[in-house]
């Protein structure tokens, strides 16, 4: 079993005519995922190899019961992108894109909390089920199908992390890209309470990062709630304070969300933390047996 | 982005938020003009630099008349401002503000920042101005009081009389203060400011209440809409590495260690700037080439990296995903061979391709430190350093 996503998840892409939509759209319809209508206005009534384009997620929703959407629009207009889809009675929405004011990102979250909708993102890879769909910009062929979960700020080191389980032989279940932005749809907590119901999930892998308080919010649930073995790495242990390191929500501002105190209260919580991020994949593996 | 104080009060001003009459000054000259041109008889000389503590560190000081406002200009203009947040070389001051003497009565705290916790604005105040609010929430959270914007309505009257209530406050000191509150909110959600921070906000005796200092920083993601904000940059006051850097659309941070790093991606960056430390190094900079590393980005690169004079080696860690590994590498190899690098290069390259990348770089002919794993990147970085 999988978490969010499998084969059969109906799902549209927002912003499928675009250079980053276009190609993803034939990555992720290669994987096995269930491509069902792209969207963008104006466009609706032509097709995309094959996939149904529609001037709003509404139509695609009612034409094709769509579920998910996976956004890739620029900035400028990605905040309205998350809000048409939640309106529309998309379940899960993905947003791809980098670079939202934080402005919009208040709005938006605020706006939909409430709402029976799950938000991934923005600024990150998205969503794997491995050998089931992908809904982001991972590369599929390094992720194998198993039982460890795994939940990331970051792209690039989250397939490090997937990439030395998969050479070890430990597949995944899904891997969640909750994303680099101080406001993010999802948070570490939400994606581990997911984890943890899940029967199929044996083992969490979890990757921060300097910046917020969302590491130790997931360690504190995790201290309680979770049996499973928890592996946790956070990058950022020799990042200057006061300096955004990349991701906009990674930063130590007022000496706060350091890496050593997140460790230390991740340690607290029975998380099995590693100090290096090469060591990620054998300490599942020691965790597991 | 950050910018100096005098020009987060011209945008204050521009919102009707209450602050002292004061002018920038360039020169001494311009310094003695400015004095006269505010008028009265005491005034305030205040350095110019990105960074806090510059009272402390000798760079606001009062003067009571020309002569003096002469004097601490020319001793203030061109020296080095070492403060807690400059590090020990301190920042060059070339920029003045000349500001009116404040009446004071007493001096209070107001700050605006984004609560990622709740994913709302959060509006802080304190009795305690002058102090960093990080010390007051440590030793006396007590008195700190905050109040959370509901971004759908924006801040509210009832909110800000809450806060103003909160500090005390009465008459027309009590009025002014509900009035600054609601302008300064204002004036941080017009601007995409990612914080607005008001230390001391003061109140005079004769009942006005004005921002004494202020600091406002913008979220970089909304720069795209705020021109004549980023019209406020001060190149003086970036790393010239970081801007040189930036043309290139690389995300480069320089930082005091020993070994340089190229990286794609943000965490993977970070964790390999610790990785680096595990080794025994120090990491000389956080580069993320992002993307869509190619020939010209690889290229770039390492000139910023190796314009850097302390690096003794660079870890390159590629994770190719969209990314091919074996065109990472034909970059990496054209541009050692264009550009003289005398270091040890340890190459990682992972994902995509990643095996025909390694056959090119082993088949170069030029002398990489080619690592298989992360971990192998780590020990061959430990022994390139010995």
């Amino acid at each position: 079993m999988s978490i969010l996503l499998d084969e059969n998840t109906k799902v549209c892409v927002q912003g499928i005519t675009g250079s980053e939509g276009s190609f993803h759209t034939r990555q992720m319809i290669e994987y096995g995922t269930n491509v069902v209508a792209g969207v963008t206005p104006g466009k609706g009534g032509t097709e995309f190899d094959g996939v149904p384009i529609y001037n709003t997620v509404a139509d695609a929703v009612n034409e094709k019961g769509v579920e998910a959407s996976a956004i890739f629009v620029p900035p400028p207009f990605a905040a309205d992108a998350i809000l048409e889809a939640a309106n529309a009675g998309v379940k899960l929405v993905i947003c791809i894109t980098e670079g939202i004011p934080a402005a919009d990102m208040v709005k938006v979250y605020n706006s939909i909390k409430n709402m029976d909708v799950r938000l991934v993102g923005p600024n990150c890879p998205g969503v794997i089920s491995p050998g089931k769909a992908k809904i982001g910009i991972m590369p599929g062929f390094i992720h194998k199908q198993g039982h460890v979960g795994v939940v990331s700020r970051s792209g690039t080191l989250t397939y490090e992390a997937v990439k030395q389980l998969s050479d070890l032989n430990i597949g995944q279940s899904t891997c969640v890209g909750i994303g680099g932005d101080p406001v993010i749809g999802s948070q570490f907590i939400d994606v581990i309470k997911t984890f943890n119901d899940d029967p199929d999930t044996h083992g969490i892998v979890m990757i921060g990062e300097i910046g917020g308080s969302a590491e130790e919010e997931a360690a504190n649930y995790i201290k309680e709630n979770v049996k499973k073995p928890v592996v946790g790495f956070i990058a950022g242990r020799t990042a200057p304070p006061g300096r955004r390191m990349g991701h906009a929500g990674a930063i130590i501002s007022g000496g706060k969300g350091t890496a050593d105190e997140k460790m230390k209260v991740m340690r607290e919580a029975g998380i099995h933390v590693v100090e290096s991020p090469a060591e990620i994949g054998v300490t599942m593996e020691k965790a597991l047996a | 982005m950050k910018i100096h104080e005098y020009q987060a009060k011209e945008i204050l001003r521009k919102y009707n938020v209450p602050v002292p009459e004061g002018k920038v000054a360039f020169t001494v000259d311009e310094a003695v003009e400015a004095a006269k041109e505010i008028g009265g008889n005491i005034w305030v000389v205040k350095a110019q630099i990105h960074a806090g503590g510059r009272g402390k560190g000798g760079g606001v000081k009062i003067a009571k008349s020309l002569d003096e406002v002469k004097q601490l200009a020319s001793e203030i203009l061109g020296m080095q401002l070492v403060t807690h947040q400059t590090g020990p070389e301190g920042k060059k001051v070339q920029r003045l503000l000349i500001e009116q003497g404040i009446n004071i009565e007493h001096e209070l705290y107001l700050g605006i920042t984004l609560d990622r916790a709740s994913s709302k604005n959060v509006i802080m105040v304190s009795t305690e101005g002058g102090m960093e609010i990080e010390k007051v929430a440590e030793e006396t959270p007590e008195k700190i009081i905050k109040e959370p914007v509901d971004p759908s309505v924006g801040l509210q009257a009832y909110q800000a009389r809450k806060l103003a209530f909160g500090l005390g406050l009465e008459g027309t000191q009590f009025k002014n203060a509900v009035k600054f509150l609601l302008t300064l909110y204002r004036a941080y959600d017009a601007t995409d400011s990612s914080l607005a921070e008001i230390n001391p906000l003061v109140v005079t005796k004769e009942g006005d209440v004005m921002a004494l200092d202020a600091k406002i920083n913008f979220d970089d993601n909304a720069l795209y809409r705020h021109k004549d904000i980023v019209e406020y940059r001060d190149l003086d006051e970036e790393e010239p590495l970081e801007i040189e850097a930036s043309k290139f659309n690389l995300n480069y941070i320089k930082l005091d260690g020993n070994v340089g790093c190229m990286v794609n991606g943000a965490g993977l960056a970070m964790a390999t700037m610790d990785i680096i430390k595990l080794a025994g190094g120090e990491p000389a900079n956080f580069l993320d080439v992002g993307g869509g590393a190619n020939k010209e980005t690889v290229a770039n690169g390492f000139k910023i990296i190796l314009s850097d004079p302390n690096v003794k080696a660079i870890l390159i860690n590629i994770f190719g995903g969209i990314v091919r590994c074996d065109r990472v590498a034909q970059g990496v190899i054209d541009a050692v061979k264009e550009i003289d690098v005398t270091v040890p290069i340890v190459v990682r390259l992972e994902g995509t391709n990643a095996e025909e990348a390694g056959v090119l770089l082993n088949e170069s002919g030029l002398n990489f430190e080619v690592a298989n794993s992360l971990k192998e990147a780590a020990e061959k970085v430990t022994s390139v350093l010995k």
